[in-house]
């Protein structure tokens, strides 16, 4: 019981973080949705996708999954910030449950992106958005994007322990996460890139993820997943599969990491 | 009864290529102040990183308040407070948000912690900048709200690491008043420094260490003798100089020395201030002016010259002796 409420303290301290700083809120929104806008009105004209709605309804899940997927940045640079200033000495010497402060940044990332969700899901409906899958099916893609995000946000732990310095941390976390987002279903159709990418766009977890969330927002067009594999035909079990084996993988290591990080 | 005891410590890092902890004991009677004194690198943040649970040890024992540090690490952590080299307290957030935040995590709950949090900020003076970002604080200032924030709970055994290390004349001074305070309140403190006059104005007891090990220890006193005390000296002009070196001499009871350049003479002395009062009034009954006088304590410097000075003069009579 303790340990619920020491994470609640640290997911606490977090919000009031985004609290006293709203800048970082502010940006943490405005990039999503700038993307929204230049993708919607720079490759929307020009990419033809026979859907109707046009390509925003294809755009959207990609660019949610793509804000969600930079949780990983945000929790390794936040990390990493706590660690060079001593904060984790203090927070380890302390008589509170010894995974807190890693379970509550997690859980304080994972509150903002509900936010940041909600304002890209707002842009987009003003650009033209129209999810038709229902309201039940819309809310658990938001909940499947919520729980990718977190997922990741463990990846972004270790990465934010093990690195040393913080501006580090933010170029790791970019090569990462940037060729997997745009190596993917989610701006444009699979079908276009060589075999070998195709093959790796198609098992990545950022296109099941998207494909899944397409599905869910009543999408019929999958957008260039033509290759009948696992993952396109059953993008929902496949991404479920993998925000399992990251968190089964990261989350021991990440703890481990952390209790011994001085070592 | 021992407050701390630190026994046999080893700490390696880089696969044992760096030994930073060797075979190093100490303790610390309940109630005093010990002052772990040594230069960068000795390894003081070391030993205070595994008393405090932060980092285990090779080898050897420790304990903290009669707990052992390996075996029960939770234990330790309820009795000790720690406040580090760096300021340790979330820059973006007030004192206030800081000193509450921390007072949660001690479990006082809400409403404890709020008005524990306004006990500390007003005896540590920092009401004012209580509701101020801590990045807008001075380095004084940061480093007694970190001190606060390991009081919040009052601590069986508080560790200070280097508590004042980059802070200016002042917040120096503001940081040993702080901790002059805690003292007299009865605490028992393990303090590292790097600075002799710190060690000197907080610990009954001072621990001199060097590339892991333990080399001197005693009463601030005791180490002095060692090194010889503080040294008198006085500038005069050259017509003075043969008198001056003589009633230097008489009241040092060692010959002076004299540096011909500067025309500065200089003798160890052990009285201090009164040495320096005898020197001057004797100098006026002669009618000489001095144009500049003062009393130089040993530094750290000096302190780790006579020591390992000492060392090596050991080694040499063990080598006449096989001779």
């Amino acid at each position: 019981m303790s340990a619920i409420r020491d994470i609640s303290i640290i997911t606490r301290r977090q919000l009031l973080l985004l609290s006293r700083v709203p800048e970082v809120l502010i940006f943490s929104t405005i990039q999503p949705v700038m993307f929204v806008l230049l993708f919607r009105f720079v490759f929307g004209g020009s990419i033809s996708t026979g859907q109707p709605g046009g390509y925003v309804q294809l755009l959207m899940p990609g660019i949610f999954v793509q804000t969600v997927a930079f949780t990983l940045a945000g929790t390794a640079s936040g990390l990493a910030e706590d660690m060079k200033k001593g904060l984790i000495d203090r927070f380890r010497s302390l008589p509170i449950s010894q995974s807190a402060l890693v379970i509550g940044r997690t859980l304080g990332d994972s509150l903002l992106n509900i936010v940041v969700l909600a304002v890209m899901g707002i842009a987009g409906f003003v650009v033209g958005w129209r999810p038709s899958g229902g309201l039940e099916n819309v809310a658990l893609g938001f909940l499947f994007l919520l729980f990718f995000g977190y997922a990741l946000s463990w990846v972004g732990v270790l990465v934010g322990l093990s690195a040393s310095d913080a501006r580090v941390v933010q170029n790791v976390s970019f090569i990462v996460t940037f060729p997997l987002t745009f190596l993917s279903n989610a701006f444009a159709p699979t079908t276009g890139m060589p075999r070998i990418l195709q093959y790796f766009a198609e098992w990545n977890p950022v296109s099941t993820m998207v494909a899944a969330c397409r599905q869910l927002f009543g999408l019929e067009n999958q957008f260039g997943a033509t290759a009948g594999s696992y993952p396109s035909e059953h993008p929902l079990t496949t991404s479920l599969i993998y925000m399992l084996i990251i968190m089964a993988i990261f989350i021991p290591l990440s703890l481990r990491k952390y209790r011994n990080y001085a070592d | 009864m021992k407050s701390v005891i630190a026994d046999d410590l080893v700490k390696t890092y880089d696969k044992g290529k760096v030994r930073a902890l060797d075979h190093l004991s100490l303790d610390v009677e309940e109630g005093t102040v010990l002052s772990v004194l040594g230069p960068n690198g000795a390894g003081k943040t070391t030993v205070v990183r595994i008393l405090t649970t932060l980092l285990r040890a090779d080898s050897g024992r420790a304990s903290v308040a009669g707990i052992d540090v390996i075996k029960n690490p939770e234990k330790v952590r309820e009795v000790i407070g720690l406040s580090g080299q760096y300021a340790a307290v979330d820059e973006i957030l007030t004192g206030y948000d800081n000193l509450v935040m921390f007072g949660e995590l001690y479990h006082l709950g809400k409403k404890q912690a709020v008005i524990r949090a306004n006990e500390l900020l007003e005896r540590f003076s920092l009401s004012e900048a209580a509701k101020r970002p801590i990045k807008t604080y001075s380095g004084g200032m940061r480093r007694r709200l970190d001190l606060a924030a390991s009081l919040i709970v009052k601590p069986k055994v508080l560790f200070l690491d280097e508590p004042t290390t980059g802070l200016d004349p002042r917040g120096r001074q503001e940081m040993w008043g702080v901790i002059q305070e805690l003292v007299k309140g009865g605490v028992t403190l393990l303090l590292t420094t790097q600075y002799l006059e710190e060690a000197d104005q907080l610990a009954d007891e001072i621990a001199v260490i060097d590339t892991g090990k333990v080399i001197a220890r005693g009463t601030s006193d005791a180490l002095k003798k060692q090194v010889g005390g503080e040294r008198l000296e006085v500038v005069v002009e050259q017509q003075h100089i043969a008198k001056t070196l003589e009633i230097v001499s008489a009241v040092s009871g060692h010959a002076a020395t004299l540096d011909e350049g500067l025309r500065l003479i200089a003798a160890p002395v052990s009285t201090g201030s009164a040495a320096l009062f005898e020197v001057l009034k004797s100098l006026d009954t002669a009618g000489i002016h001095a144009l500049d006088v003062g009393l130089k304590r040993p530094s750290l410097d000096d302190v780790f010259l006579a020591l390992t000075g000492h060392a090596a003069e050991v080694k040499t009579e063990s080598v006449e002796v096989k001779k």
